[in-house]
């Protein structure tokens, strides 16, 4: 059985020609059953096909039916260990745009469980989906946020904790300003007020998130009601100053400043129980972060590394499992014969035979069974496995 | 049997302290803190069994007591890995005491001791237990103000070595404070009806040990926040300290 791949991914392709090859989940699996005992992954970043046997050629035919042009110079293609590699180092996320992002390693599930895929399929994406998980356990790879948006809500959460009892003021509606909305309310924040200078833009948003509308007139008061606040306006002076925060005793105020020109008086952030973040600060946390996913990447790659070795042990043991599998049913067969001319006996005495000549088989053919699993794991399996085929006559018709 | 249960006991509080320096022996570090509070936990209980009266009256068994209680205290409230810099604050500090214990031979058996059961159990116990939360409301007060510092200075790392948050360790301050001060509470009038039966006079100690009590009790009514209120916490800890160092000059 052979391993292949063939694919575009945002290494090789750029991004006119990756959307003409995207498929939806199903036209995906429907294409993976077109093509057999294959899956077909598909994201916005690439669009693979795993196949179990050697005609890549069709996979790559059905890849220029869709991008409607030659791929020959763009698309890769891989096999054997080399493909289960590259499908690890994928599903890990770690040939992500950005390292360790978790959204792959459900795609690749979504892949995988959509097609139909045989032994050799079904136990490489297993492999996968489980280093995957491991990668993210075992390594912090994606902890930390990778984008100013998913920064500006892991900062909020740095200072309130569990987001839930949280409300957010959002300020303008502009499009980072949107995004960092909904990881905040992805996390359990409220967002309680959306407001602008009355425009539609603004009242969608609203809508969106279930928030109530105010004039930019009103920001004084509410600011006394929220935990968060998040700027995002076109305005091109300040929006929030210093003077228009009410003096709180309890409760910290978070501000988060996406603007350019900045919305929110930098005076703020020495107020007493006030933190402010504007977009220069997000992006520094955003670098050092992935920074730092750089380094767990590291890591990863480690575990990469013992997950092949493991499907190499696995791919070598296929050339003696079947020599593994004749000479035990040969032995059983020659045991349950010898067992049939026994004469009538008693059941218990019967029982007994059974269980001891059973377990002298299991004796005999233990040692060679583990050397011939050795020795595949050291390349001579095929050699063995021939060995054992003429010595025992296995595959003779006996 | 009790001079080897120490061993267990330091090798896991030490382990706990190295382990908590790096996020990927994190767990081994919980264990470590739960092996060594298990074994400590078994040496206390040969110390009480082959004790006659109250085996931690001097300064050095009272200290054993005392680590015993932080690490518990620990385990319970902020043992997980998410805390993990408040195990690096805890775990050193606990070993380090454990072994002055020892040395000082705060973990022998067999132990003397002129009090009656009932009077250091309330006394001593009480006020160690106290001390103990106390110590660890201080650990976390210090996260507080470390964590708040690096929000102020936005310090660019601050999502890659992360501390709980400010809410959850303002919180988790204040409620360790509001349930160690009945139990200073209960200590120190217990002291009082002792020393009023036998007439004794008020020393430097329970001067401080007053103050302490004094302090904490503001926290509590007051409730300051933000890092008015972590700052006091830690001035309250330093009342404790001298409370202890006391201890091993006067008290006993």
């Amino acid at each position: 059985m052979r391993l292949s791949l063939v694919g575009v991914s945002h290494h090789v392709a750029p991004v006119e020609l990756r959307e003409r090859v995207a498929l939806s989940p199903e036209r995906a699996a429907s294409f993976a059953r077109a093509l057999g005992d294959a899956v077909c992954l598909s994201t916005c970043n690439r669009t693979e096909l795993y196949l179990s046997g050697e005609d890549s050629a069709r996979a790559l035919a059905f890849l220029e039916e869709l991008a409607g042009e030659p791929l020959r110079s763009v698309a890769y293609r891989m096999h054997d260990e080399q493909a289960a590699v590259h499908l690890f180092r994928v599903s890990a996320g770690l040939d992500s745009l950005v390292p360790g992002e978790s959204e792959i390693l459900g795609q690749v599930r979504a892949a995988y469980h959509a097609a139909a895929p045989g032994p050799l399929l079904d136990r490489v994406f297993r492999q996968a989906l489980q280093l995957g998980k491991r990668v993210r356990t075992e390594t912090a790879i994606g902890e930390a946020p990778a984008s100013v948006p998913a920064a500006a809500a892991a900062l909020t959460a740095q200072v309130f904790g569990d987001l839930r009892e949280r409300s957010v003021l959002l300020v303008g509606a502009g499009r980072m300003g949107q995004l960092a909305a909904a990881s905040l309310s992805a996390r359990g924040a409220t967002i309680a007020y959306v407001a602008s200078r009355g425009n539609e833009a603004a009242v969608e948003l609203a809508g969106r998130f279930g928030a109530r509308t105010l004039e930019l007139s009103e920001l004084a008061r509410a600011l006394g009601e929220v935990d968060v606040v998040l700027s995002s306006t076109g305005s091109p002076g300040l929006v929030i100053g210093a003077g228009d925060v009410p003096a709180r005793r309890r409760r910290p105020l978070f501000f988060i400043d996406i603007a350019v020109p900045r919305d929110v008086d930098p005076a703020v952030h020495e107020l007493a129980g006030c933190f402010l973040y504007d977009i220069d600060d997000l992006e520094a946390v955003v670098a050092e972060t992935l920074a730092g996913r750089r380094v767990e990447a590291e890591r990863a790659e480690q575990l990469v590394v013992e997950e092949a070795e493991r499907f190499r042990e696995w791919q070598a043991s296929l050339d003696v499992v079947p020599a593994i599998t004749s000479l035990r049913a040969r032995a059983e067969e020659i045991r349950a014969g010898e067992l049939a001319k026994l004469p009538s006996l008693p059941e218990e005495t019967r029982a007994t035979i059974e269980a001891v000549t059973s377990q002298m088989l299991n004796k005999l053919l233990h040692l060679p069974t583990v050397r011939m699993k050795e020795a595949a794991a050291a390349d001579n399996g095929s050699q063995y496995a021939e060995a054992i085929r003429h010595l025992f006559g296995l595959g003779e018709g006996q | 049997m009790a001079e080897a249960l120490f061993w267990p006991a330091i090798l896991g509080y030490g382990e706990a302290a190295l382990a908590y320096s790096s996020p990927r022996y994190t767990r081994l570090g919980t264990w470590g803190v739960r092996i060594g509070w298990i074994a400590q936990t078994a040496l206390l209980a040969v110390q009480a069994a082959r004790a006659d009266g109250f085996p931690w009256s001097s300064w050095s068994g009272s200290l054993n007591l005392f680590v015993w209680l932080v690490v518990g205290t620990y385990l319970i409230w902020g043992c997980q890995p998410r805390y993990r810099l408040l195990g690096l604050a805890v775990m050193p500090l606990a070993a380090l005491l454990f072994v002055v214990s020892r040395v000082g031979g705060g973990t022998a058996a067999g132990v003397h001791s002129r009090y009656g059961n009932l009077f250091l159990i309330l006394h001593v116990g009480f006020v160690l237990a106290a001390f103990a939360g106390f110590t660890l409301a201080a650990a976390l007060a210090a996260l507080y103000l470390v964590e708040e510092r690096r929000l102020r200075r936005r310090t660019p790392d601050i999502l890659r070595l992360r501390l709980p948050s400010l809410v959850a360790l303002e919180r988790l301050t204040t409620r360790t404070i509001a349930i160690s001060l009945p139990l200073l509470t209960v200590g120190l009038i217990a002291g009082f009806i002792r020393l009023r039966e036998e007439h004794g006079a008020i020393d430097a100690l329970m001067g401080t040990a007053i103050a302490t009590w004094m302090l904490y009790a503001f926290i509590v009514a007051s409730r300051p926040s933000g890092a008015r209120g972590a700052q006091l916490a830690l001035v309250g800890f330093a009342l404790v300290i001298v409370t202890r160092i006391a201890l091993a000059g006067s008290h006993f």
